[in-house]
């Protein structure tokens, strides 16, 4: 008789990409047998992706890393010759040096990490070793997205809020990449559509979500700032906002100084006495009150403000409500002016506004829950007006990015529609202030050999002064982030880091530690060159980056260049925490956090990169790693989690569930040894729903602040009023003018600060495109995301790899046609920056003037222990080989980014597209040096013909 | 007679490829399985799956729709494949409409997918037999599972619930209830071979607003558009003008 | 459809086999009728050696066609509703009245077994060959109606289909049964190779009214059908997989339209047009017929080869509609 195998369920958090859904994990005899949806979790509530129930596949890779691995001697980085080494060396190596640069100048070594999710941990580290060169991926993904948004209405999109689908009408998607937050939109989508949702959908090209929509609407990529400027003008026009709310709850009536040679000029007029300082909105602006005809308080009780008009008080300073100052801003930006870039008509601008505006206004909800505003008033039900948005990389990876962001903060703000049913809802942390409080250190004196960074690693300037510049007004950071250069870079700016280091500006540095990044591949631009800036000697035949260290579970094009690599583990190996520290996984009825608990032990000698950092950190002594007496204070990472505070006795700790001596506790408590037991017994999720009363309305809802105040979430209660006029910009601007108190931008970038940092949103073509000859370059070329492939991570994932095996680029039948280009001939696509061959297929599906390809599914030959024949490096084919990482300046390069928040600029390159010759080989150029398997990799296997718990058949 | 099947609601259906990878992932450790691929790391990667997801483009730019549409065994009810079936191997379940392949009698002939108009049939390279959704009989019977979770891979992974399942001659069942109301309809139903399988089709909701319902009375222009009156001690013609 | 050599194969030596043992018994039947010359118990032992030589490489071949040959033996159990179960029982059952046919002439046991009226005797070789003869046409029909019986591959979906399975297997079999009377110097070479030509020709206006009828179906699957979407311009973008499966190789040809006209006109000229002109020289003039006869047999099966994949190959399945695009 057949021996039935052991069956077990464990529970965990998936990681095949970022949306981070729970997953119950069946094996088989110890092996996963199949990974399902959680249905009591809150993320996806039952329901997998492609990607995670392929996750056996990812198990059973045979581009697993399996021990640490040290460049041959003599051989050349990029050649993938390595030696196996054991862990003990790897670290004896790793303290050695970097002990040595922590004593002399810490920020000679670098951390830049990828998609990980453990920012709180990394960036822990690097602030501990006292370096200000850290950075996350944010930075090359969507911090415009980050910035525009919490600079506005003190919250974002995915895990910081969202649309509220469940009660909304219309929902608009602009520019949205698949990937993002894919299950619980996925669900939510079907879900509003099916309750009888209308669904626009506002992309250059028609794929996944955008399919379903009602509406696609077609729009020049980068052109989205005009589009939302226009609408603005509509709705404003035809008095489609949400006046009460405006009035209430934004800065529409507050009145600026209009006094062009007063050093406040374009700040807020206030009551005299300012309050105590902190990182908040002191409540002391003025309205001009319609009722008494004179300047009052803000939210005097039975006030009630102009928003438009200009007054001039008793001193004579003339002044304007910010309302009307966005009136003016918007006076020129018509459907008309906004058709000719946008490509859409100003018919269906018109249309689009007023089915935004008469939705939000005629469809009103009124939920009965009683609530306190932040000025006590009582109101017996929370309203809202169903219009939502969702909008991703799209918007944000343009040099523009940050004021289209801007613009559709401000709109969804007119529409009446932040942290209201039916519109745009907070997840916690958020709301928070605008900006946030964390602070980087404000000068290169936060840097001190032997010391942590006195300061943030990253944080949201408030004002000039918050920048982490020197007295010349050079850059403290590697990547030039929080410089005059890109002063709001507030997720670092990682695609920056080689380039810089390698040039030796601002600095050489010497150890690089990359975790998780495919840097010398998709997530670099201009890899060409920047792979051969991974190489590059100086005439001492020394390493320009002398020492190079990768972190990862997967070989990779990256690794290929390391001297150091560390092997990782994957999602299914080890323990995580989605913290509360980090980006955690709320939903919009309070906090959520979760955890990953490993269901099977590494493989080989792959060990949790929360462990290298913990080891190394407890060899370097870092404060936080260690007790008073210099010993190791944490057993492992698992001890870590448990047993870390922010500071002594904080109670606040990576994980806010089931804190206290008993985990009788939640957000706040002291160490609970039993902590994760707990989750794991939770379905490895905590989640703290907060009284109704708390969940709408919760920038200026004063039962929410004051909770969120006791629980330390917040340090300030004070209300989050919306920035529709945004001072801070204004500071910015105004020490660029010369003007203010705050520290003065240098010369040279004065004019660029003016020029970007302006209080309202306004409306440039992407930075490439004023470098670029239109007529050369006519199209836009864009990525998309594959549901089935995340970045570049899955193409040695058997089973996704079949539905994505290499990729073609998209082109408009009647663009290809125009150009001589049949489907599915061979072309090359060239931007002024370089040129790669390619596939053109075919599609009704894209916007003419825009060329696209999925994302990251081209490989280097050899790479992820793939085939040198196989389909990724042979078809397969990589945009970024088109973009650059910079832009020709007036004063030498500068970065290809969003000139306020050093977002790279992904989608601004422009290309032509010609057919290829005849005799050309057909296959993708360029073609790089294949790559070798390393030593510990296991062998290809030529069938899979995988059934678990029978060990290989 | 009971007659499970699954329908497929092309409303809602983004094309994200779950249901084929789950549909692999149980089906490869389970009844059927294992499931083969060839050249997993090489050139023309190619294994044996069940459930695919498709894309079509309906239309010319700008008017175009973007069709994502899965496909696996349709289950017909008079199923072309089964009488051709020269060993018996292939057969339909009188008991509940499944459509099956006993992997035990199947010779490999391959004369049941040429049979089958959808191309929905596979022979596994390995094993040789011919392979197809099995609507997971092995788990929607299976009491080790609890009941909630007595249901397809593919239906229980699909992010948008874009696929139903139930028994298409109930008439209150929730798949039944979908076709008659959401006008479900038969692939290919030229061939009289009735799969039970059934499509939802896209469905628009529009928003038409009038022009005069742009504007409403309670338009906060009216309030705004309300400027301050000039102070009296502004200058005027008043001040200049004596005749 | 994908040409399988294994199914072409099959079908075209059995398809001579069978014709060939029609020409044998029919000549031994107009011998006894005093027609033709009476030929030899050991010509027609030899010759239904010959025929089943021809089945038994056919039966061969066929098992390359199964994945799991194996079990073949099962094949047999549903004739009640498939053509192939049919063909499966009534091929060895042919082969077997073939072998008992031959081992009759060939050790002489030929009793009669009775007498029809007038006197006619029932000779057991006659029973068995008439047997045979019925085996070998519904044979025919079987095979044929394995292809002939799926209504969506409407190029097969034909009487036309059965026809030519029948005329040009009996073609092909007669014109071996004239090469084989030629080489062993039986006077049957006039009968069988004027059958031949007759039924070469016959089957070359059969064969091309099934072009003609082919070149002119309306596919009833469209698009449209496949996906239950109402629109003219439909264009599959993506299959759903990118290095081919099953479905993408058995049903697929993956040659192009000039190699599938080329192999038109290979097929026309070498299955009919050269050994019907082969036959008629052997008929119509002095030449030494051996030679040409074999040749004519050669060329005629090298064409009915050609036919026979070109009958695969033009037939066009409806789920190809869903498998139309990479990307």
């Amino acid at each position: 008789m057949a021996q039935t195998p052991s069956q077990e369920i464990k529970n965990t958090t998936c990681y095949m990409c970022a949306c981070r859904c729970g997953i119950r994990v069946h094996l088989r005899d110890g092996e996963v047998r199949y990974i399902d949806g959680n249905p009591d979790h809150p993320i996806n509530e039952g329901v997998i992706c492609a990607k995670g129930a392929s996750g056996i596949m990812k198990q059973h890779s045979p581009a697993r890393l399996t021990q640490p691995l040290r460049r041959k001697a003599g051989a050349e980085r990029g050649d993938g010759e390595f030696e196996p080494i054991s862990w003990e060396e790897t670290f004896e190596i790793l303290s050695e040096r970097l002990g040595h640069i922590r004593e002399t100048d810490p920020k000679r070594f670098a951390l830049f990490t990828g998609r990980d999710q453990m920012q709180a941990l990394t960036g822990l580290f690097a602030k501990q070793f006292g370096t200000p060169n850290y950075a996350a991926h944010g930075g090359f993904c969507s911090v415009n997205m980050a910035a525009g948004m919490i600079y506005t209405i003190g919250g974002s999109f995915w895990e910081f809020g969202g649309p509220d689908l469940e009660r909304s009408k219309l929902f608009v998607m602009i520019g949205t990449a698949e990937d993002h937050h894919s299950n619980p939109l996925k669900v939510a989508i079907s879900k509003f559509k099916r309750q009888g949702g209308r669904f626009i959908s506002i992309n250059p090209v028609r794929t996944g979500y955008s399919a379903i929509a009602d509406e696609w609407v077609p729009i020049r990529p980068g052109t989205d700032g005009a589009l939302l400027l226009a609408l603005i003008h509509e709705i404003m026009n035809k008095g489609l906002y949400d006046r009460d709310f405006l009035v209430r709850y934004s800065n529409a009536g507050q009145l600026v100084n209009m006094d062009e040679d007063s050093d406040a000029f374009g700040m807020f007029l206030r009551e005299e006495a300012p309050p105590e300082e902190g990182c908040y909105d002191a409540q002391n602006q003025l309205w001009w009150d319609r009722k008494t005809g004179r300047p009052v308080t803000t939210h005097t009780p039975g006030a009630d403000p102009y928003l438009l008009g200009e007054f001039t008080l008793q001193d004579g300073t003339r002044t304007k409500p910010s309302f009307q100052l966005l009136q003016d801003r918007v006076a020129e930006y018509t459907p008309e002016w906004a058709e000719r870039i946008t490509g859409i008509s100003a018919k269906d601008i018109r249309r689009l506004a007023h089915e935004m505006g008469v939705t939000a206004r005629d469809q009103r909800i009124e939920l009965p829950i009683a609530w306190t505003d932040s000025w006590g008033e009582e109101h017996e039900s929370v309203t809202g007006n169903p219009v939502s948005f969702h909008a991703m990389r799209g918007l944000a990876a343009h040099s523009n990015g940050f004021h289209t962001i801007r613009s559709l903060s401000i709109l969804m703000s007119l529409l009446g529609t932040i942290d209201r049913p039916g519109g745009f809802r907070h997840k916690a942390p958020f709301p928070r202030p605008i900006p946030p409080c964390a602070r980087t250190p404000k000068g290169p004196e936060g840097v001190q050999p032997g010391k942590p960074l006195d300061g943030m690693v990253l944080g949201w300037p408030a004002s000039p002064d918050d920048l982490f510049v020197d007295d010349k007004g050079e850059p403290v950071r590697l990547d030039k982030a929080f410089s005059w250069e890109y002063p709001l870079a507030v997720h670092g700016m990682m695609h920056n880091a080689i380039t810089n280091a390698w040039r030796g500006d601002p600095y050489p540095i010497d150890t690089l530690l990359i975790f998780m990044a495919n840097m010398a591949w998709n997530s670099t631009m201009n890899t060409e060159e920047v792979r051969k800036m991974l190489n590059d000697k100086d005439d001492n035949g020394e390493y320009k980056i002398p020492f190079l260290v990768v972190a990862d579970a997967f070989q990779s094009e990256m690794t290929a260049f390391a001297d150091l690599i560390l092997p990782d583990t994957t999602y299914l190996e080890r323990h995580d925490v989605m913290s509360m520290l980090d980006r955690p996984i709320s939903e919009f009825d309070g906090p959520v956090d979760s955890v990953r608990i490993p269901v099977v032990p590494p493989k080989g000698e792959c060990k949790p990169f929360q462990e290298v950092l913990i080891e190394l950190g407890s060899r370097l002594k870092l404060p936080a790693f260690v007790n008073d007496k210099g010993e190791r204070k944490f057993r492992d990472y698992p001890d870590f989690v448990v047993n870390y505070e922010t500071e002594p006795g904080s109670g606040i700790g990576f994980l806010a569930g089931w804190r206290g001596k008993g985990g009788e506790k939640s957000l706040r408590g002291e160490p609970n040894p039993n902590q994760w037991e707990m989750y794991a017994q939770n379905n490895c999720v905590f989640q703290y729903e907060l009284p109704r009363s708390y969940q709408y309305m919760r920038n200026w809802n004063k039962g929410y602040l004051e909770w969120s105040q006791r629980n330390r979430i917040t340090r300030f209660g004070e209300p989050i009023l919306i920035h529709l006029y945004s001072e801070v910009l204004m500071k910015f601007r105004a020490a660029a003018q010369g003007k203010g108190p705050s520290r003065k931008a240098p010369a040279h970038l004065a004019k660029r600060v003016e020029t970007f940092f302006d209080p309202l949103p306004f409306y440039y073509d992407p930075l490439e495109y004023q470098s670029t000859n239109k007529h050369t370059y006519p199209l836009a070329a864009i990525t998309q995301r594959p549901m089935a492939m995340y970045h570049s991570w899955d193409s040695q994932n058997a089973w996704l790899r079949q539905i994505h095996a290499h990729n073609v680029l998209y082109v408009n039948s009647r663009t290809a046609k125009a150009a001589g280009i049949h489907d599915e001939d061979w072309i090359w696509v060239e931007s002024q920056w370089g040129r790669v061959r390619c596939m053109a297929k075919y599609s009704e599906a894209v916007e003419p003037g825009t060329v696209w390809t999925w994302n990251a599914i081209g490989k280097a030959a050899g790479a992820w222990n793939l085939t040198p024949k196989a389909n990724e490096s042979r078809k397969g084919f990589l945009l970024n080989h088109l973009i650059s990482e910079e832009l020709p300046g007036d004063e030498g390069p500068i970065s290809n980014s969003d000139p306020v928040t050093g977002q790279a600029a992904w989608y601004d390159v422009r290309v032509r597209i010609y057919k290829a010759e005849e005799g050309e080989p057909k296959e993708t150029s360029p073609q790089f040096k294949s790559l070798k398997p390393y030593p510990g990799q296991s062998t290809r296997a030529r069938v899979v013909n995988f059934f678990a718990g029978l060990g290989k058949r | 007679m009971t007659q499970l099947a699954l329908v497929i609601d092309l409303n809602v259906c983004v094309g994200c490829h779950a249901c084929v990878t789950s549909c692999k992932e149980w089906n490869t450790s389970g009844d059927a399985g294992p499931l083969v691929d060839q050249n997993p790391y090489d050139a023309d990667p190619t294994g044996t799956f069940f459930n695919r997801v498709q894309s079509f483009e309906v239309g010319e730019y700008p008017n175009t729709e973007t069709v994502h549409f899965p496909k696996s065994c349709l289950h017909c009810e008079e199923p072309p494949c089964v009488p051709v079936c020269p060993t018996g191997a292939s057969y339909k379940r009188e008991s509940d409409g499944i459509v099956l392949v006993d992997y035990d009698k199947c010779i490999g002939c391959k004369y049941c997918s040429w049979a089958c108009p959808y191309g929905v049939r596979e022979v596994d390279a390995e094993s040789k037999v011919m392979t197809k959704c099995t609507l997971c009989v092995d788990r929607i019977y299976n009491e080790e599972l609890p009941e909630w979770d007595r249901k397809p891979a593919c239906v229980r992974a699909c992010p948008t619930n874009a696929r139903l399942y139930g028994d298409i001659h109930d008439p209150e069942s929730v798949v039944s209830k979908a076709i008659r109301e959401a006008g479900g309809y038969q692939l290919m139903p030229e061939w009289g071979s009735k799969p039970a399988n059934h499509y939802l089709p896209r469905r628009k909701t529009q928003l038409t607003i009038r022009e005069d319902e742009v504007e409403r009375a309670d338009n906060p222009l009216k309030i705004d558009s309300q400027l301050p009156k000039p102070g009296q001690e502004e200058p005027s013609l008043d001040d200049v003008t004596s005749w | 459809m994908h040409p399988a050599f294994s199914v072409i194969f099959l079908t075209t030596l059995i398809g001579a086999g069978q014709g060939l043992f029609l020409a044998l018994f029919g000549a031994e039947a107009l011998g006894l009728l005093g027609v033709l010359p009476a030929p030899s118990s050991e010509f027609l032992a030899l010759g239904s050696v010959l025929a089943l030589v021809f089945l038994v490489l056919g039966l061969v071949a066929s098992f390359f066609h199964l994945g799991r040959p194996e079990r073949a033996w099962r094949t047999a159990t549903k004739w009640r509703t498939s053509w192939l179960s049919r063909e499966v029982i009534v091929l060895p059952a042919f082969m077997g009245l073939v072998f008992l046919y031959g081992a009759a002439h060939w050790f002489g046991v030929n009793p009669a077994l009775g007498t029809l009226p007038g006197e006619y005797p029932i000779l057991a070789t006659m029973l068995l060959g008439s047997l045979g003869a019925l085996l070998a046409v519904v044979l025919y029909v079987t095979t044929a109606m394995i292809y002939a019986c799926i209504k969506f591959l409407q190029e097969w979906h034909s009487p036309l289909t059965v026809v030519n399975y029948t005329v040009l297997g009996a073609a092909s079999g007669f014109t071996l049964a004239a090469a084989y009377s030629a080489w062993a110097g039986v006077p049957l070479v006039t009968f069988t190779a004027t059958i031949a030509v007759v039924l070469t020709l016959l089957g070359l206006a059969t064969r091309v009214a099934s072009l003609v009828r082919n070149s002119r179906i309306k596919a009833k699957s469209t698009v449209q059908t496949a996906i239950g979407v109402k629109h003219p311009r439909i264009q599959q973008k993506s299959q759903g997989f990118m290095g081919g499966s099953f479905n993408t190789r058995e049903f697929f040809h993956h040659m192009s339209a000039a190699f599938l006209r080329a192999m038109k006109w290979i097929f026309l000229l070498g299955a009919f047009v050269i050994p019907a002109l082969l036959l008629a020289i052997v008929l119509v003039t002095r030449i030494d017929p051996v030679g040409v006869l074999i040749a004519a047999f050669v060329i005629q099966y090298l064409g009915l080869v050609a036919e026979r994949w070109f009958f695969f190959a033009q037939a066009n399945h409806p789920q190809n509609i869903y498998y139309q695009s990479v990307g």
